[in-house]
């Protein structure tokens, strides 16, 4: 019983997820009431997390820990999870797509995400990839009168569930050959020499990098951030990112700690490869879900070069990075969901001309959060890149930081492009005023932690430093 | 008579798994096809996990069989349905009708 307190989040979301699901059958009409307890239930769950935030516990035979690092996670992984659903506001009832499943939906894919980021076995990791990929492909395609919707569906579900078996594949090869699936026994028994844990070893890193898309496994990135609901397309940009790092750094340093030279290559090769794809395929788009996919691609390039440093500096800069990626996100996605005309959203960059006249605020904190995402100082977005920088320039990698720094560069030009538009084009007609109190709570609320983030970064470092510690 | 060994099970895996990689790639036909590779993919795992168990004499292998045959029935029910709402949308499940999205 004593084991049971330490994984009191993951009970209390299990049972709240199976309450709401009761409570939704047997009420009619129930759409926005279970969406409020929804919201609340997740951010209750956040001091319950941290209630055990100092713990270090492992638990379940060696296979289940708690600890500094995956309670950080959680708590991104729920704040990300509430503000998807906080900054929703109208869209899904002027969609008419307000079925009580979708809550249902995010809960149990953030239930399998505490797991990835938790666990210490790959038993368990594969069940909590496939509890949050299921949900997600259900999520993608909830629009089920819409062709993209669906088409958006399909080729989540077909990419989702080769990624798995690819995943799956090497996690047989690694029980093979190490003849467990804990991680602190893969790293006990992994031996560089066997090419068949090598070939485990790939293939487990292939299945996460689909889960985190980055390239050369992206290509299900743009079609499903467009195609899926814009509501949805946020949740898909926000808390899923974070799980599959999060599985990617305890899998790489805990359970492969000791092969580190050998996949340290495929790590830089995939990281390098994603800042450049999202740096340049972008420039070409005009559809904004679509920018903002090639936008995360890149993002998790930079993600990814903390971890191709191998060192704790570089997991703690990883680590405020994927945070300040989630403010970034939030912020970015409550404004897409402001561009409606007519009852019907817009998608394309050149709806946004004369922006800064019709709606000065909104235009403004757009602003804010574009040039965060090009990284330009004072603005939060700098200081992610710069911790990264440091920590890949501290272990000598100097040219994988030229070449994030010159896709950066690159980057920043469709970021400007869409302030250009906004500022400096002709002007369109007025959006609808459909801001609702909680878009508007979450517009401001992380356009002021972007803003003003150079007053105290400390606060965050420290944080990520002490949740790095935990892999020395 | 050959003594069937490990490495046996092991090839026939990979030659399973390397025929539901192919099945997904080099189909230009029906969706029902690519989930067929899926469950294949899953199936040479099985393969796998479960002659490893036997090799090792650790029953780990054999529990993990039996979480993915679970979840790959879980997979396929999702696949069959998100499958039947693009049918309803599209009215067809050729691949290359797959192409209303892309740029």
């Amino acid at each position: 019983m004593i084991e049971l307190q330490n994984i009191f989040p993951e009970i209390f979301l299990t049972l709240s997820l199976l309450f709401l699901l009761v409570a939704g059958v047997f009420l009619k009409n129930s759409f926005s009431l279970i969406k409020k307890i929804t919201i609340i239930l997740l951010l209750i769950c956040i001091p319950l997390v941290y209630v055990n935030y100092d713990n270090q516990i492992l638990i379940f035979n060696n296979n289940y820990s708690i600890n500094n690092f995956s309670n950080l996670l959680k708590i991104i992984i729920l704040i990300s999870s509430a503000f998807s659903l906080i900054f929703t506001g109208q869209y899904l009832k002027r969609l008419k797509i307000e079925k009580f499943e979708y809550m249902i939906l995010i809960l149990c894919s953030t239930l399998g995400m505490f797991v990835m980021v938790s666990t210490n076995n790959l038993i368990g990791l594969y069940l909590g990839i496939e509890l949050q990929s299921l949900s997600l492909y259900v999520l993608s395609s909830i629009d089920r009168n819409s062709l993209k919707s669906s088409e958006s569906g399909v080729k989540y579900f077909v990419l989702g569930a080769l990624s798995s078996g690819l995943f799956l594949y090497g996690c047989s090869l690694i029980y093979g050959f190490t003849g467990s699936t804990n991680y602190f026994i893969i790293n006990e028994n992994f031996t560089v020499e066997n090419i068949g844990l090598i070939f485990g070893l790939v293939f487990v890193i292939v299945g996460l990098a689909f889960k985190v898309s980055a390239v050369p496994f992206h290509m299900w990135t743009p079609d499903v951030y467009e195609g899926s609901p814009t509501a949805v397309t946020a949740f898909f940009a926000l808390a899923p990112k974070v799980a599959g790092m999060g599985a990617f750094i305890q899998i790489l340093f805990v359970a492969f700690g000791g092969a580190f030279a050998e996949w340290k290559t495929i790590i830089i090769f995939i990281s390098v490869a994603s800042m450049i794809l999202g740096s340049v395929a972008a420039i070409g788009q005009t559809n904004i879900k679509r920018l903002m996919a090639y936008s995360s691609i890149g993002h998790m390039g930079y993600g990814l070069a903390g971890l191709a440093t191998g060192s704790l500096s570089g997991i703690s800069a990883t680590l405020s990075y994927i945070f300040i990626y989630v403010v970034m996100n939030i912020a970015a996605f409550t404004s897409i969901l402001f561009f409606s005309r007519d009852k019907k959203y817009c998608e394309d960059i050149r709806d946004l001309g004369g922006l800064s006249k019709n709606h000065p605020v909104v235009a403004v904190c757009f602003c804010i959060i574009l040039f965060s995402l090009a990284g330009i100082p004072p603005l939060a977005g700098f200081f992610a890149k710069f911790y990264i920088f440091k920590s890949v320039i501290e272990s000598e990698m100097y040219i994988l930081a030229v070449i994030g720094l010159l896709s950066s560069v690159i980057s920043a030009f469709y970021y400007l492009r869409i302030i250009k538009i906004m500022y400096f084009d002709t002007e369109q007609e007025k959006f609808d005023d459909i801001s609702g109190l909680g878009m508007k709570f979450s517009l401001f609320s992380s356009s002021f932690l972007i803003l003003f983030y150079f007053i105290n970064p400390s606060f965050l470092v420290n944080i990520t430093e002490i949740a790095s510690k935990v892999f020395n | 008579m050959i003594d069937i060994s490990l490495g046996h099970y092991l090839f026939l895996g990979a030659v399973i798994f390397t025929i539901g990689i192919v099945g997904i790639f080099l189909n230009r036909k029906n969706l029902i096809v690519i989930l067929m590779s899926i469950e294949l993919i899953l199936i040479s795992v099985n393969i796998n996990l479960v002659s490893f168990s036997v090799y090792l004499q650790d029953i780990v292998g054999q529990v993990f069989t039996m979480f993915v045959l679970t979840v790959a029935a879980g997979e396929a029910a999702i696949g069959l349905a998100i499958l039947v709402v693009f049918f309803r949308n599209k009215g067809s499940i050729h691949v290359e009708d797959i192409n209303t999205l892309k740029g």
